[in-house]
């Protein structure tokens, strides 16, 4: 987008193993978080999901030390998480939580440099980097800079709290719902822009929500969990399409068919072209999803698209039945009509 | 009227009295202030901190507010005698009760999210305390020396009673001699000395206030 993204390297995410990892607050008859282990893969975007009080945040919190784990180890790349001294891990974690946490006494400048401080880089550095976040998040810093968090939308205060994260460029970053209390629209927003960073810059983010669509949308694997415990890790589209057990289907509401289609890509239902085509067909990207292709039959009328590759060369073709086709066989594979019974008795 | 300008006569008639009188009444006020500060300010830290006995001590030091300036000066006077000592206990004994609960008040009323994000940003506690939760809990804690002082600066006219010379001098001579010009000249400056203080660290608050919208 701007100057700096192209002047710095991408650098990669940290690799995160939990290890029988367990929490047991006193007082508690239940463990919040009960032997997980995960292997997260470096720069993976893994969203963790599950009802209130399944133990998301206090997962979470141990990876960064806010609170102790009582069993278990935490790796990221090739050091446990209690070989080094709290602030000293916690400076190489970027971390993100939906009240913000912003110092209300800096100003929005100092608050991002508030990491590269501690670490003490020297001024200039701070400087071109504060500058270099603030437009990364779409905050101008001729107008944002100089302001304080009491002054922001509550959108704006989120951006800054992932400036801040950012600031010193972390390979692994925290996020405990943090767009949870924006409306709509600012939600998706941001959402779209962390993926942009995400892409960009490819640290190893767990995040945390008990929002599906969000989950969805951002996870390459999702973390679905029930009182503590690992239900399923897999990809949103296998969470949706397979899930592991009533649990996860009813959780993510996989008999939503239109959910099912905003995850199937059009290139894994379209056919070859046959003798059928006609070249008066509506165009639709290879690159998107059985959703968007009923958009467009929708819209246009046509009961038949012709799947464009970049170029916008027709490839294949997409007709109403392909996409029932590759709905059911989704439906097939996750023994809908059982769950659907189960479901139907509560 | 009339009154008015004897009571201008009457500091006309004897400038440097005067003059020092307030200075000696100010510096007093100041001393117990400050000795007050760094007493207090550190316990009501240590109140706050204290989850365990933290609201009950604050209970027990807000009750003690009842207890009035005049009966504290006096309840000295058996015990460390007349002059200037028992004076300056007295004074900063009474900082007490609203510099505790100030404190208190302002460590306790920093948002817990704030908090954790300063740990979670990889501040070590000292970092977190200098940071971010004392400079988020200075305007109620210098709003808290503000009405210190105006109880310090109202009650060092005590002092006069127990012999130490502040701008009291007048009000115990005004009383003795019921001369209202006497009282009217002391209680004059007194005020003056009260409004100064609060308006100079009503400042102080304001320029550490956290910047809303
Ligand atoms: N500090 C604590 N002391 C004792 N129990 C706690 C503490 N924090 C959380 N718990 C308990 O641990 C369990 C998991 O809580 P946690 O906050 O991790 O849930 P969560 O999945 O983040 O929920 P939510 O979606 O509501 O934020 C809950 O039963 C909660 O009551
Ligand atoms: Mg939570």
């Amino acid at each position: 987008m701007s100057r700096q993204q192209q002047e710095r390297d991408p650098q990669g995410g940290s690799a995160i193993r939990l290890e029988n990892l367990s929490k047991q607050y006193p007082n508690s008859p239940h463990p919040a978080v009960d032997n997980v282990s995960l292997d997260i893969e470096p720069g993976e975007f893994v969203v963790f999901l599950g009802p209130s009080g399944c133990g998301k945040t206090t997962l979470l919190k141990m990876v960064n030390r806010i609170y102790e784990p009582t069993g278990g180890k935490i790796w990221i790349d090739k050091t446990e998480v209690h070989e080094l001294a709290a602030p000293q891990l916690r400076r190489q974690i970027g971390y993100v939580i939906q009240q913000t946490g912003l110092f209300p006494h800096m100003r929005i400048a100092d608050n991002v440099a508030t990491v590269p401080r501690l670490l003490k880089w020297k001024k200039a550095r701070i400087n071109r980097r504060v500058e270099e976040l603030l437009d990364l998040v779409g905050l101008p810093p001729e107008s944002y800079a100089r302001r304080y968090p009491a002054q922001l939308s509550g959108g704006e205060q989120q951006r800054v709290g992932l400036a801040r994260a950012l600031a010193a460029e972390p390979s692994t970053m925290l996020m405990d719902e943090p767009f949870g209390a924006l409306d709509a629209i600012t939600r998706n927003r941001l959402q779209e822009e962390l993926l942009r960073i995400h892409r960009q810059i490819k640290q190893t983010i767990l995040f945390v929500t008990h929002d599906i669509d969000e989950a969805v949308r951002l996870a390459d694997r999702i973390v679905v969990l029930r009182q503590g415990k690992v239900e399923q890790f897999a990809t949103p589209l296998e969470i949706i399409s397979n899930p592991a057990n009533d649990f996860v289907a009813e959780l993510v509401g996989a008999e939503d068919v239109l959910r099912r289609m905003s995850l199937i890509p059009i290139a894994s239902a379209a056919t070859a072209i046959n003798g059928q085509r006609n070249v008066d067909d509506p165009t639709i990207s290879g690159s998107s999803f059985l959703r968007d292709a009923i958009g467009t039959m929708v819209e246009t009328g046509s009961e038949r698209l012709s799947v464009v590759d970049e170029d916008g060369h027709p490839v294949k073709s997409l007709t109403m039945e392909d996409i029932q086709q590759a709905v059911s066989t989704s439906d097939a594979e996750e023994n809908a009509s059982e769950r659907r019974a189960t479901s139907a008795s509560d | 009227m009339d009154t008015l300008r004897e009571v201008l006569e009457f500091y006309r008639e004897r400038p440097d009295e005067v003059l020092e009188l307030a200075w000696m009444h100010t510096e007093l006020s100041l001393i117990a202030l400050a000795i007050g500060t760094a007493i207090f300010v550190p316990l009501g830290i240590l109140f706050a901190r204290w989850t365990a006995g933290g609201s009950a001590a604050v209970g027990v030091v807000a009750s003690l507010r009842v207890i009035p300036s005049i009966a504290l000066i006096f309840l000295f006077y058996p015990l460390l005698g007349f002059g200037y000592q028992p004076a300056l206990v007295a004074l900063t004994i009474l900082a007490g009760p609203p510099l505790i609960l100030n404190t208190y008040a302002g460590m306790r009323q920093v948002d817990a999210s704030v908090l954790e994000a300063a740990r979670g940003v990889g501040m070590n506690p000292a970092q977190v305390f200098f940071k971010v939760h004392l400079p988020l809990a200075l305007p109620v804690i210098i709003a808290g020396m503000r009405s210190a002082s105006v109880e310090i600066f109202a009650s060092a006219t005590l002092a006069s009673f127990i012999g130490v010379r502040t701008l009291g001098q007048y009000i115990v001579t005004g009383i003795s001699l019921l001369d209202t010009t006497y009282l009217l000249a002391g209680g004059l400056l007194i005020v003056a000395l009260v409004l100064s203080a609060e308006i100079i660290l009503g400042g102080f608050e304001r320029l550490v206030r956290v910047p809303a919208a």
